[in-house]
C-alpha cells in the first residue's frame, strides 16, 4: 500500500489531530484548567482552519487527487467546501463558550467538543467520499453524535424529547437510504461512484426512480427538504442553542454538498430524465411549506427552524442550476449563509444565557435596552431576506442568476415561485424587526452585558454580513475555483 | 505612480466620515473638529504631492517628450464583473483636470474644515448641537468628491456623483429641526436626482453601443508601450461616433443618437452645476450652515456638471449640437442669474445667483471651445475659471459666513457700514469682490477674460451677451458690498456688543483665500490644462481689445454700484419705482419656483398622481391583500402537519418518499 496517500487527507487528519487533542486535554489535565478547554479547542480549530487554507491553495492548479483505489477524492474545491465549513465551526465554537463554561456543563463540556468535532470529520468523508460505504461511514458520523449534542441539556425535558425525535427519525432515514443504495447496487453491481455513473447511462426504470427519491430522502432528511423536515422544528426548539446553530448551519452545509456530488457524480446521467423534476418539486415544496410555517411561530429557535428550512430551498437552486456557476453560487450562499444565520443565533443565544427567554415577544422593545444586539439581529434579518447592500443579497442575487442560465422555462417558472416566496420571507424577518424596533412592551428585557464570545462571534458575523457581498472577490474566487473543478464534466446535459 | 497615495486619498475621508459617524458622539466636539481637520489636512498634502508629481516630475507616465500632458490610469481594479461587458471598475486616472480638481477640491475643504472649528459655536464659544455629525458629513462630502473627479470611467462617476447628492441633502438639512431646512434639502436632492435619471439614461446610452464605460476609451487612445497611460485622440471619438453613426438606429426623434446621449448626460451636469431650468434648488440650499455653502455650493459639487462635460469634451466635439445647447443654457442662464443677484436681501442668495452665473459662464467657455478657435481656448478658459472661482467664491461665501456670525442675520438691511468693525473680513470680502467683478490683476479678470476671448472667435453674439453678464456681476457684486460695509453708520443695538472680527480659525481661512484670489491670475494655466494635453501659451492668444473692453465694463460696473449704494440716499428705491415689473420679475426670480410649483401640484399631482393613487389603493393592494390572506389561509390550513408525534413524522416521510419515486416514474416512464 501507498502510505503517500494519507498526504490528500490532510485536512480529515488535520480534525482528528484536534479531536485527539481535545480528548487529551479533557482526560488528562486537571479540573481547574478545565475552564480553558473551550478557549483551547476555538485555538486548534483556528490554526487548523488556517492550515486548511494553505491546503486549498498547495492543491494548486491540480483539479482533483484521487486516493485509495478511487475511494477518496479531493480537489481545490471541496478543499474550499471544508474551509468554508471550519470557518462556520469557528464561529459556532466562540458562540458557545459562555453556555460550555457554564454551571450545568461543568461535566459535559468536554463531551460538546468531542462530539461535534466527531461530527465535523463525519462530514468531511460525506464530501470527499467517493465509495458509498465511506459515505455511509461519513453520513453516520455526521448523524449519530448529534443526537447525543441535542440531548446535552439533559435535564431538560425539551432536550431529551428533540434528542429521542431526532435519533428515531434519523435511524428511520437511514434506513430508507440503504433500501435506496441496496438498489441501486443491485442494479449495477458495485458501489464506487464512478461505476454507477457509467452503468446508469442507459438505465431507466422503475426500480432506479424509487432508488433515486430514497437516496434523495436520505440525504434531503440532513438538510431538513419537505416532506423530510418534521423533525427540525422540535429539534431546533429542544437543543441547546449552540448545537441548533451548529444543526442549521454547519450540518445543512455539509449535507447540501454532499447532495452536489452524488447527484452529479452518480446520478450525473438521470439529471434531466429524473431526479431534476424531483428535486424540482421538492425545491418548491420546501421553501412555500418551510415560509408558511415560519409566519405562524412565535419562539424564536422555531422561527429560525422554519427559515432555515426555506433556505435550504434557496440552497437547492443551485444544485438543479446544474452548471458551473450553481456550485460556485451555493458555495457562496453557503458562505454568506453560515455568518447571517449564526449572527440571528449569537444573539439569541446571547438572550438565552442572559434572561432564558426565547419568544418572538420578549423582543419587543429590545431596541431601547440593549440597541447593538437588536441591530445585530436587524443586520442579519436583513441578510436572510436578501436585502441589499447586505451579503444575503448578492448569495440570493448569485443563485437565482445560476439557476436562470440553465436555461429551461421551468426553471423560470421556479425562480419566479422563489421570488415570490422571498417576499413572503421578508414579512416574518420583518416581524422580528419590528419587535424589537417598535413594538413596546412592560417586560422589556434588561440591558445586559453579553461575554467576549459572543461579542467576538457577533463582530465576525456582521463583518462577513456587511462585507461579504461588497468585497467582490470572494464571489469571483469561488467561481474561478469551481470553472476549472472535476465536477464540470458531469455538467455536460 | 506609487499606488499607496492615490488610496490614502481616499481612503482617509472616507474612515474620517465611519470614525466620527460611529464614534463621534463618544468624542468631545474639539477633539472631533480636530481629528476631522487633521485627516483633511493630511489628505490636501497628499493631493498637492499627487498633482505636483502630475504637473512637475516630467515622469514618462505623465507627460511625453513633446511636453504633452497624459492621462494616467493609477489603478483600475475590477469591482463587479456581472458579464463579460457588464463590469464595474473602481479606479483612479491622473490627467490634468483631475489633478487641478484634486487641488481645488483638497484646498476649499480644508479651508472649510478649519473655518467651521470656529463657525459652529456661538458666542460664547458653545459648540452647535450635532458638531460632530458636521464633519461626519463634511469627510463623507470630501471622499464622494474626490471619488467623483479620479474616476476613470463614467460608472463610478455616476456611483460617487449620487454619493455627492446624498452628502449634500445631509449637509443642507443639517438644522433638521428647521422647516425650512428640510423641505430646502429635500428640494435639492429631489431636482439633482431628477436631473440624474437623465444622466443614467444618457450613460446607458452611450456605454450600450460603445460597450464600455471607460472615458479613455471614448476621448483617448492609449500610449504604446505603457500600461494604464493614455493620450486624448480625436480619433477615438471620431471611431465612437462612427459606431453609432453605423448602429443599427443612428436617428431618434430627428437628432443622432449620440446627440441624445450626450444632451442627457448633459441634463445631470445641468441639475448638479443648477443650469435653468434646474437651478431651482440651488438658492434654497443657502439654508444650510455657511461653509457647507463655501464648500459645496460655491466651489465643488456645483462645479461637477462642468467637470463632467469637460471630462467628454472630444465626444462633445464630435457633435456641434449638443455644444450648441450647452451654450444657449450656458448663456440664458448667466443672463438671468445675474439680474436676480441684483435685487436679492439675503446675501447668501446675492452669492447663490451668482455663483449659477458664473458656473454659466464656464459652461458658455466649453460650449464655445473649438479646436480650430484660438487652439481650443474655451476650454482652458472654463477649467481656468472653475479654478479661480472656487478660490474667490468660497472666500466670499466664508466672508459671507463671518458677517452672519457676528450679525446673526443674512439680510443686508441688517448690516450696513460694518466696514470699521471687521476689518479683516471687510478687506478679504473686497479682494473677492475684485477678483469676481474681473479687475486686473485679481484672478477672476484673467479667466473671464480668457472666456470672452474664446466667445470673440465663436460668434459676435455671443461676446456681446456675455460682456453684458460680466457687467451685471460687477454690478450686483458691489451693490452687495457697499450695502454691507458702506451705505450708512451701523447702529449697534442697546445691550448688544459691536460686531467684531472672527477667531484666527474663521480669519486664517479669509486671509489664505484672498492671497489666493490675488495671485492666481498669474498661474501660466494654459500650460498645465488644455483640451488635448498640449500646452499653451496663452498670452499668444491674448486679445489686449477683449481685455480693455471687460476692463472697461466691470468699472462701469462697480461705478454705478457706488453711485447707487455707496452713499445712504433713494437712487435705488427711484431706479425699482421706475421700472415696477422689472423689478418684481427679478426679485421673485421671474417665478421659476410658482411655475415648478404649478406643474406638480396642480398638473402632476392633480392629473396623474390621483389616478394612479386609486390604481395603488384598489388594484395593486388588493392583490397584495388577496396574497396575504391566501398565504395566511394556507398556513393556518397545514398546520396539523407538524403535530409532534413522531409516528406521524416518519409516515409523512416514506409516504413523500414514496409518492416522490412513484410519480416521477409515472410522468417519465
Amino acid at each position: 500500500m501507498d502510505y503517500s496517500q494519507f498526504l490528500a487527507m490532510k485536512q480529515e487528519i488535520g480534525v482528528l489531530a484536534v479531536f485527539l487533542l481535545v480528548f487529551l486535554y479533557d482526560t488528562f489535565m486537571p479540573a481547574r484548567s478545565q475552564k480553558a478547554l473551550p478557549a483551547f479547542t476555538v485555538i486548534l480549530t483556528a490554526v487548523f482552519t488556517a492550515v486548511g487554507f494553505f491546503c486549498c491553495c498547495g492543491l494548486g492548479t491540480e483539479s482533483s487527487v484521487v486516493a485509495f483505489s478511487g475511494m477518496y477524492e479531493t480537489s481545490p474545491v471541496i478543499a474550499a467546501i471544508k474551509n468554508i465549513l471550519n470557518i462556520g465551526v469557528i464561529i459556532v465554537l466562540i458562540q458557545s463558550v459562555k453556555w460550555a463554561n457554564g454551571e450545568e456543563m461543568h461535566m459535559r463540556r468536554g463531551e460538546f467538543y468531542e462530539l461535534l468535532l466527531v461530527t465535523l470529520f463525519g462530514m468531511y468523508m460525506m464530501i470527499s467520499a467517493r465509495h458509498f460505504l465511506l459515505f455511509l461511514i461519513g453520513l453516520e458520523s455526521a448523524s449519530l453524535p448529534l443526537a447525543a449534542m441535542v440531548a446535552l441539556d439533559k435535564n431538560r425535558y425539551e432536550s431529551r424529547e428533540a434528542a429521542a425525535k431526532y435519533i428515531l427519525t434519523a435511524v428511520f432515514s437511514s434506513a430508507v437510504f440503504m433500501l435506496g443504495l441496496s438498489y441501486v447496487y443491485g442494479l449495477t453491481g458495485s458501489l464506487y461512484f464512478e461505476h454507477i455513473y457509467f452503468a446508469l447511462t442507459t438505465q431507466r426504470s422503475l426500480l432506479l426512480i424509487v432508488a433515486i427519491a430514497f437516496v434523495m430522502s436520505g440525504i434531503g432528511f440532513k438538510l431538513s427538504l419537505v416532506p423530510f423536515h418534521l423533525w427540525t422544528a422540535d429539534v431546533y426548539q429542544g437543543a441547546p442553542t449552540s448545537v441548533t446553530s451548529y444543526l442549521s448551519v454547519i450540518s445543512k452545509g455539509a449535507a447540501a454538498f454532499a447532495f452536489m456530488v452524488i447527484f452529479a457524480q452518480v446520478f450525473g446521467a438521470l439529471y434531466s430524465d429524473v431526479w431534476e423534476w424531483m428535486l424540482y418539486a421538492l425545491i418548491i415544496l420546501t421553501i412555500t411549506i418551510g415560509n408558511l410555517f415560519a409566519i405562524r411561530q412565535r419562539n424564536m429557535k422555531r422561527f429560525l427552524a422554519f427559515s432555515s428550512i426555506s433556505q435550504a430551498g434557496y440552497i437547492m437552486l443551485g444544485i438543479i442550476a446544474y452548471n458551473t456557476m450553481g456550485v460556485a453560487a451555493m458555495m457562496y450562499y453557503i458562505l454568506v449563509y453560515i455568518f447571517s444565520n449564526l449572527a440571528a443565533f449569537g444573539v439569541i443565544g446571547a438572550i438565552e444565557n442572559a434572561t432564558g427567554r426565547v419568544s418572538m415577544d420578549d423582543y419587543n422593545g429590545l431596541y431601547k435596552t440593549n440597541p447593538r444586539l437588536a441591530f445585530c439581529m436587524m443586520l442579519a434579518m436583513f441578510s436572510l431576506a436578501g436585502i441589499p447592500p447586505f451579503a444575503g443579497f448578492f448569495s440570493k442575487f448569485f443563485i437565482f442568476t445560476s439557476a436562470i442560465n440553465q436555461g429551461s422555462v421551468a426553471i423560470y417558472v421556479l425562480v419566479l415561485i422563489a421570488l415570490i416566496n422571498t417576499i413572503i420571507s421578508l414579512y416574518y424577518y420583518l416581524l422580528v424587526v419590528k419587535a424589537m424596533f417598535i413594538s413596546e412592551d412592560e417586560c422589556v428585557i434588561a440591558n445586559f452585558r453579553s461575554s467576549c464570545g459572543e461579542r467576538l462571534g457577533l463582530w465576525i458575523c456582521i463583518a462577513g454580513v456587511l462585507l461579504l457581498g461588497i468585497v467582490s472577490c470572494v464571489y469571483s474566487g469561488l467561481l474561478d475555483m469551481t470553472s476549472v473543478s472535476s465536477l464540470n464534466m458531469y455538467f455536460i446535459k | 505612480m506609487d499606488v499607496t497615495i492615490p488610496i490614502l486619498i481616499l481612503a482617509i475621508p472616507l474612515f474620517m466620515f465611519l470614525l466620527l459617524g460611529l464614534l463621534g458622539m463618544k468624542m468631545s466636539h474639539k477633539l472631533a473638529g480636530t481629528l476631522g481637520t487633521l485627516g483633511m489636512g493630511t489628505v490636501l498634502v497628499l493631493s498637492y504631492y499627487t498633482a505636483y508629481n502630475y504637473f512637475f516630475s516630467g515622469s514618462a507616465q505623465f507627460i511625453t517628450e513633446g511636453g504633452d500632458r497624459l492621462q494616467a490610469l493609477i489603478f483600475d481594479q475590477t469591482w463587479l464583473a456581472f458579464t463579460e461587458k457588464l463590469i464595474i471598475k473602481i479606479g483612479f486616472l491622473l490627467d490634468p483636470i483631475s489633478a487641478m480638481m484634486l487641488v481645488v477640491i483638497t484646498t476649499i475643504s480644508f479651508m472649510v474644515h478649519l473655518y467651521s472649528m470656529g463657525y459652529m459655536r456661538d458666542h460664547h464659544g458653545v459648540y452647535e448641537h450635532g458638531f460632530q455629525r458636521f464633519y461626519a458629513f463634511l469627510s463623507l462630502f470630501s471622499f464622494s468628491m474626490l471619488g467623483l473627479v479620479v474616476a476613470p470611467n463614467i460608472f463610478q462617476m455616476y456611483i460617487f456623483w449620487e454619493l455627492v447628492g446624498a452628502s449634500s441633502y445631509l449637509l443642507i438639512g443639517f438644522y433638521y429641526v428647521k422647516p425650512s431646512a428640510v423641505s430646502a434639502s429635500k428640494k435639492a436632492f429631489i431636482v439633482t436626482r431628477f436631473a440624474d435619471l437623465g444622466f443614467l439614461i444618457g450613460i446607458l446610452v452611450l456605454s450600450y453601443y460603445t460597450g464600455t464605460f471607460n472615458f479613455t476609451q471614448f476621448t483617448s487612445a492609449p500610449v504604446e508601450g505603457m500600461a494604464g497611460v493614455f493620450q486624448v485622440s480625436e480619433n477615438t471619438a471620431m471611431g465612437i461616433r462612427n459606431i453609432f453613426e453605423t448602429s443599427a438606429a443612428p436617428m431618434f426623434m430627428g437628432a443622432s443618437v449620440l446627440t441624445w446621449a450626450l444632451v442627457l448626460i448633459f441634463m445631470g451636469g445641468m441639475g448638479k452645476s443648477a443650469m435653468m431650468p434646474l437651478h431651482i434648488w440651488l438658492p434654497d440650499a443657502m439654508e444650510g450652515p455657511t461653509p457647507v455653502s463655501a464648500l459645496i455650493h460655491a466651489a465643488t459639487m456645483v462645479v461637477a456638471g462642468v467637470y463632467l462635460v469637460a471630462r467628454l469634451f472630444p465626444l462633445y466635439l464630435m457633435e456641434e449640437s449638443a455644444l450648441t445647447i450647452i451654450t444657449v443654457v450656458g448663456a440664458l442662464t448667466a443672463f438671468y442669474a445675474a439680474m436676480v443677484a441684483c435685487t436679492q436681501i439675503d446675501i447668501k442668495r446675492v452669492l447663490a445667483f451668482s455663483t449659477i452665473s458664473q458656473i454659466a459662464f464656464m459652461m458658455v467657455s466649453l460650449g464655445v471651445a473649438r479646436p480650430e478657435i484660438h487652439e481650443g481656448l474655451g476650454y482652458m478658459a472654463s477649467m481656468f475659471h472653475l479654478f479661480t472661482h472656487a478660490m474667490f467664491k468660497a472666500l466670499l461665501f466664508l466672508g459671507a459666513g463671518a458677517l452672519i456670525h457676528a450679525i446673526g442675520s443674512n439680510d443686508y438691511t441688517a448690516m450696513h457700514g460694518l466696514r470699521k468693525y471687521m476689518p479683516i473680513t471687510h478687506w478679504t470680502f473686497l479682494i473677492g469682490c475684485l477678483a469676481i467683478a474681473g479687475i486686473i490683476p485679481f484672478s477672476g479678470f484673467f479667466s473671464k477674460d480668457e472666456i470672452l476671448s474664446a466667445c470673440v472667435g465663436y460668434d459676435w453674439v455671443a461676446y456681446l451677451w456675455m460682456s453684458l453678464v460680466a457687467g451685471l456681476t460687477a454690478f450686483y457684486m458691489f451693490r452687495l458690498y457697499f450695502l454691507i460695509f458702506w451705505w450708512k453708520e451701523h447702529k449697534v443695538a442697546e445691550g448688544h456688543h459691536a460686531p467684531h472680527d472672527q477667531p484666527w480659525t474663521m480669519s486664517l481661512p479669509l486671509i489664505i483665500l484672498a492671497a489666493v484670489s490675488c495671485v492666481a491670475g498669474f498661474i501660466p494655466f494654459g500650460k498645465l490644462v488644455s483640451w488635448n494635453g498640449e500646452p499653451y501659451d496663452f498670452m499668444a492668444h491674448f486679445d489686449w481689445g477683449v481685455a480693455a473692453v471687460s476692463l472697461t465694463v466691470a468699472l462701469i460696473g462697480i461705478g454705478l454700484a457706488a453711485v447707487m449704494y455707496a452713499r445712504e440716499n433713494t437712487l435705488p428705491e427711484k431706479f425699482k419705482n421706475a421700472l415696477p415689473r422689472l423689478w418684481d420679475w427679478c426679485h421673485h426670480r421671474f417665478y421659476w419656483d410658482e411655475l415648478y410649483m404649478f406643474i406638480t401640484h396642480k398638473i402632476i399631482f392633480g392629473c396623474v398622481c390621483r389616478p394612479l393613487a386609486w390604481f395603488d389603493r384598489h388594484v395593486i393592494d388588493g392583490t397584495m391583500d388577496a396574497m396575504a390572506t391566501v398565504t395566511n389561509k394556507a398556513s393556518e390550513a397545514i398546520k396539523p402537519l407538524q403535530s409532534g408525534q413522531i409516528q406521524m413524522y416518519v409516515w409523512y416521510y416514506l409516504v413523500g418518499a414514496l409518492l416522490l419515486g412513484t410519480i416521477t416514474a409515472v410522468c417519465l416512464l
